[in-house]
């Protein structure tokens, strides 16, 4: 029994549209122009216990509003969704109580308050029972290291700071689903690496499921075997990453530096993508031709000082997925 | 921990969060028991160029200032996050955050702030009572105290009310409401003095459509002794402000259908 | 004076009046309140005069136009240091006002007047349309807003009101530095009930007991709203009308140069400490 599913989640929403200038706005005074917009197109999928989902989208394509539809903070124009057995919006208190909410840009905690005043207040919110607040404090204290951020006012902290108090104070009614929306979002490198530790640990070893939005491709990477590619609210693709990737990028890149200035050189299988002095960028499909049979190709017929192979870059993989769908910003 | 353990959590935390900078705290209490002082004397002072109004004197039109005065600082201190709601939660996005917490969205609204600032108005209200009771010197009994602190707690009901239904349609509109503003301050306004010296439509405004002068000025009326109408209706009357609260919280319940409908 | 001098104090009135008309619940609600508020203390007035036996320094009919007035331009009044410069304190980001080439005290000065010239001519109106023509409309002659006493009554309130204006924004100035410097904004109760009482709009000032009215006069915050209502009613003409205006010009440059040297000391401040 799947723990979250969701069947052809559609969202329509009407906003209202100012004329520019001060005859607009005075117009605006007296009478309203609206038209539609279409956030969600029967989208469907469901998620077991224990698995990590990367959400990924350009901005605008409906990501937020499947995430605040599956945590119950927004209803549906059409379509049904469970999680652990419950429709999240009509039993929003039983539902949320179970799960945990991370937004990047945003923070739960109380400004002023000490973070461990913080943890009290949550404690109190969602009636953890004092032994197992204690227990889930302390642990999550412990593998996000903010214990000497315990008695620091939340708006003396830095960035990653924040974010690791904020999903410390996620987790401390130990729900059994974390909703991460952008948590890497502005942080530095080390937090960032911190905060993906994390997620792992929670959900390999403690089998936490997990949704994970984000426009960080190295926190999909990191985390995500299964992505879901939500794109002008339809869901374009549901699979593992590396399927993906395959799908839409199947070739590879080899960088040859060459021992001496070298003309335009064509392969059989490779296209030259990209020269800087004698530093040579060619892709090619693998498929076809074997990067060993390529490399030595190139090597027979000229002086070679360096080579190298790579993927490549997965915000190039993304990009050509978005472009290949029709995928725009909105 | 219970729903009220909770709010009384709240109001700590608030407390604290303004304890946090004591000048301006100090600064705060100093400058409210002038504004305490400043706006009773601005009462003293027209009674002082004319004697009475309508009938009644200064010490009697003393306790309406006061019954009406308490009744709004009670409920102006709990309501400060409906005032709020609009602009700080609703605007940015942050109400989300109040509906992914098991608990009920107006617990937690209501716990938002608690406003120091409304003790100055409560100082107000009870440096008003003083001064009647000094002046009129009254043979009150248990009935009549508990008449007036009937008649508080059915105002501040109402006003309490008013203010949620002002946070309520910061769902819609997305700006802070004036329209209940007017109500809530202006009827406290209004409520200050005794009820006959309005023109007759207000006069009914004040008691069928929003009725503040059911908790503020029949009760009030009958303990001093000038009740215009049956002593049992007068006694009855406040119970409105628990009605209109019981509406005021179902609209409540419909912004929040709403909210969840059109996201934010 | 070089027009092009005048373009970023002109750029911030049109934005203040763009960000009001967007608000348009917010603006008829105002209204409402405004009316709601004059309608409550008319009655209170008129209450208060029947009541009473002898003479009154105004009458009715005037207490009831200075009420009606008062609502129109209440937001002519200084009520609360400007919102931006508020948050700005209260985050630390004063530091960045420096950053614009232009005179910080006139910056300021420009954005508070024209906060109180859009916030009052959007009130302004429909309060005139409601009290001094709907209501006589209604056969509520009595009620009603009356006219100006004569047509030098009129000139010479309409002088006054445009000092008011300035004598405000030179408070607001005072305000936005209280609130700068104390980088908090709960400066605003304590001043609001000051303007309240002693502009005279708890009660027009000429109530108030006999002796205290020499003082009462040459306060500064009589001339935000007492000043120019008796002028507009002809309670103060001729000479009289004179000295008000003089009152009025005096506090403008007492608080105007007053708020400059102590902007200039808490930038000074500002500028060694970072905020």
């Amino acid at each position: 029994m799947a723990q979250i599913t969701v069947e052809d989640l559609s969202k329509r929403y009407t906003i209202a549209q100012r004329d520019p200038g001060i005859a607009g706005a005075l117009r605006g005074l007296f009478h309203r122009r609206t038209r539609e917009i279409i956030a969600l197109d029967r989208v469907s999928f469901s998620l077991e216990h224990g698995e990590l989902l990367g959400f990924i989208g350009p901005n605008g394509a409906g990501k937020s509003t499947t995430i605040k539809i599956l945590s119950g903070i927004l209803r549906p124009s059409g379509g049904r969704c469970t999680v652990d057995g419950r429709v999240p919006w009509v039993e929003r208190i039983a539902h949320v109580a179970r799960i945990g909410v991370v937004f990047g840009q945003r923070t739960q905690l109380w400004w002023d308050l000490p973070i461990v005043e913080s943890f009290e207040l949550l404690r109190d919110i969602y009636r953890v029972p004092e032994a197992d607040y204690k227990r889930s404090r302390d642990q999550l204290v412990d593998m996000l290291k903010i214990s000497a951020l315990l008695d620091v006012p939340l708006r003396q902290l830095s960035l990653g700071q924040r974010m690791r108090c904020e999903i410390a104070s996620a987790l401390l009614h130990s729900p059994s689903i974390l909703f991460l929306d952008e948590p890497t979002i502005g942080l530095d490198a080390v937090s960032k690496l911190a905060v993906r530790d994390f997620v792992k640990m929670l959900n390999r070893e403690r089998g936490v499921t997990v949704i994970l939005t984000t426009h960080d491709m190295h926190d999909i990477e990191a985390l995500a075997k299964r992505v879901i590619i939500i794109g002008n609210g339809k869901l374009l693709k549901d699979s593992s990453f590396e399927a993906m990737r395959d799908e839409v990028l199947g070739e590879r890149r080899l960088i040859v530096e060459f021992a001496e200035d070298i003309g335009a050189i064509g392969f059989d299988g490779a296209t030259e993508k990209h020269r800087e002095g004698r530093s040579v960028e060619f892709a090619f499909d693998p498929a076809r031709m074997p990067a060993h049979v390529l490399i030595n190709a190139i090597a027979s017929h000229h002086a070679v000082a360096d080579i190298r192979v790579e993927d490549p870059k997965i915000e190039e993989v993304i990009a050509r997925f978005y472009a290949l769908h029709g995928a725009v910003e909105s | 921990m219970t729903g009220l353990a909770l709010y009384g959590r709240y109001i700590l935390v608030s407390l604290r969060s303004e304890m946090l900078y004591p000048t301006s705290f100090l600064f705060r209490l100093v400058s409210q028991f002038l504004v305490t002082v400043i706006e009773f004397a601005g009462l003293w002072a027209l009674f002082a160029r004319f004697n009475h109004i309508g009938g009644w004197k200064f010490g009697e039109v003393a306790v309406f200032y006061a019954v009406a005065s308490i009744a709004f600082a009670i409920a102006d201190g709990l309501s400060r996050g409906f005032d709020v709601v609009g602009p700080l939660f609703v605007k940015t996005g942050n109400f989300d955050r109040i509906l992914l917490r098991p608990r009920s969205t107006a617990l937690q609204i209501t716990g938002h702030d608690f406003a120091l600032s409304s003790a100055g108005r409560l100082t107000q209200g009870v440096l008003a009572g003083v001064v009647a009771v000094s002046i009129l010197k009254p043979e009150w009994g248990v009935f009549q105290i508990l008449l007036l602190l009937w008649g508080i707690a059915g105002g501040a009901s109402l006003f309490f009310a008013l203010k949620v239904f002002e946070g309520t349609l910061s769902f819609w509109t997305v700006q802070g409401l004036e329209v209940a503003n007017t109500l809530t301050y202006g009827g406290e306004a209004a409520a200050q003095y005794p009820l006959d010296i309005y023109a007759s439509w207000f006069r009914k405004f004040l008691i069928y459509f929003v009725p503040i002068a059911c908790s503020l000025y029949f009760p009030v009326a009958l303990v001093l002794g000038r009740s215009t109408i049956a002593p049992w209706l007068a006694a009855l009357a406040p119970a409105t402000g628990f009605v209109f609260l019981a509406i005021g919280l179902a609209g409540w319940r419909a912004g929040i259908a709403h909210y969840t409908s059109t996201g934010s | 004076m070089n027009p092009a001098l005048a373009r970023p104090y002109l750029a911030v009135l049109s934005a203040r009046f763009s960000l009001m008309l967007q608000y348009r619940t917010a603006a008829w609600a105002g209204v409402a309140t405004q009316f709601w508020f004059g309608a409550i203390r008319v009655m209170i007035l008129a209450a208060f005069y029947a009541s009473s036996t002898g003479k009154a320094p105004i009458s009715l009919s005037q207490s009831i136009t200075y009420v009606w007035l008062g609502q129109a331009f209440l937001a002519m009044l200084p009520w609360a240091a400007d919102p931006d410069i508020a948050n700005a304190a209260n985050s630390g980001d004063v530091g960045y006002e420096r950053l614009r080439p232009i005179d910080t005290y006139f910056l300021w000065f420009a954005r508070a007047l024209a906060w109180r010239i859009a916030n009052t001519s959007l009130r302004a109106g429909p309060v005139f349309v409601l009290a001094a023509i709907g209501m006589p409309l209604l056969g509520l002659h009595k009620w009603a807003w009356q006219m100006p006493a004569s047509t030098s009554a009129a000139v010479l309130f309409v002088v006054s009101i445009g000092l008011t204006a300035l004598l405000s924004s030179a408070m607001t100035v005072i305000l936005n530095v209280v609130v700068t410097a104390l980088k908090t904004v709960r400066a605003a109760a304590l001043s609001m009930s000051l303007v309240n009482l002693f502009s005279g709009l708890i009660i027009p000032l000429a109530l108030m007991p006999g002796w205290a009215q020499p003082f009462l006069f040459w306060q500064p915050f009589a001339g935000l709203a007492d000043i120019p209502y008796r002028i507009y009613f002809g309670n103060l003409s001729g000479t009289h009308a004179l000295e008000g205006l003089a009152a009025q010009a005096l506090w403008i440059v007492l608080i105007g140069l007053g708020g400059r040297a102590w902007l200039a000391r808490v930038i000074a401040r500002i500028d060694m400490q970072g905020s």
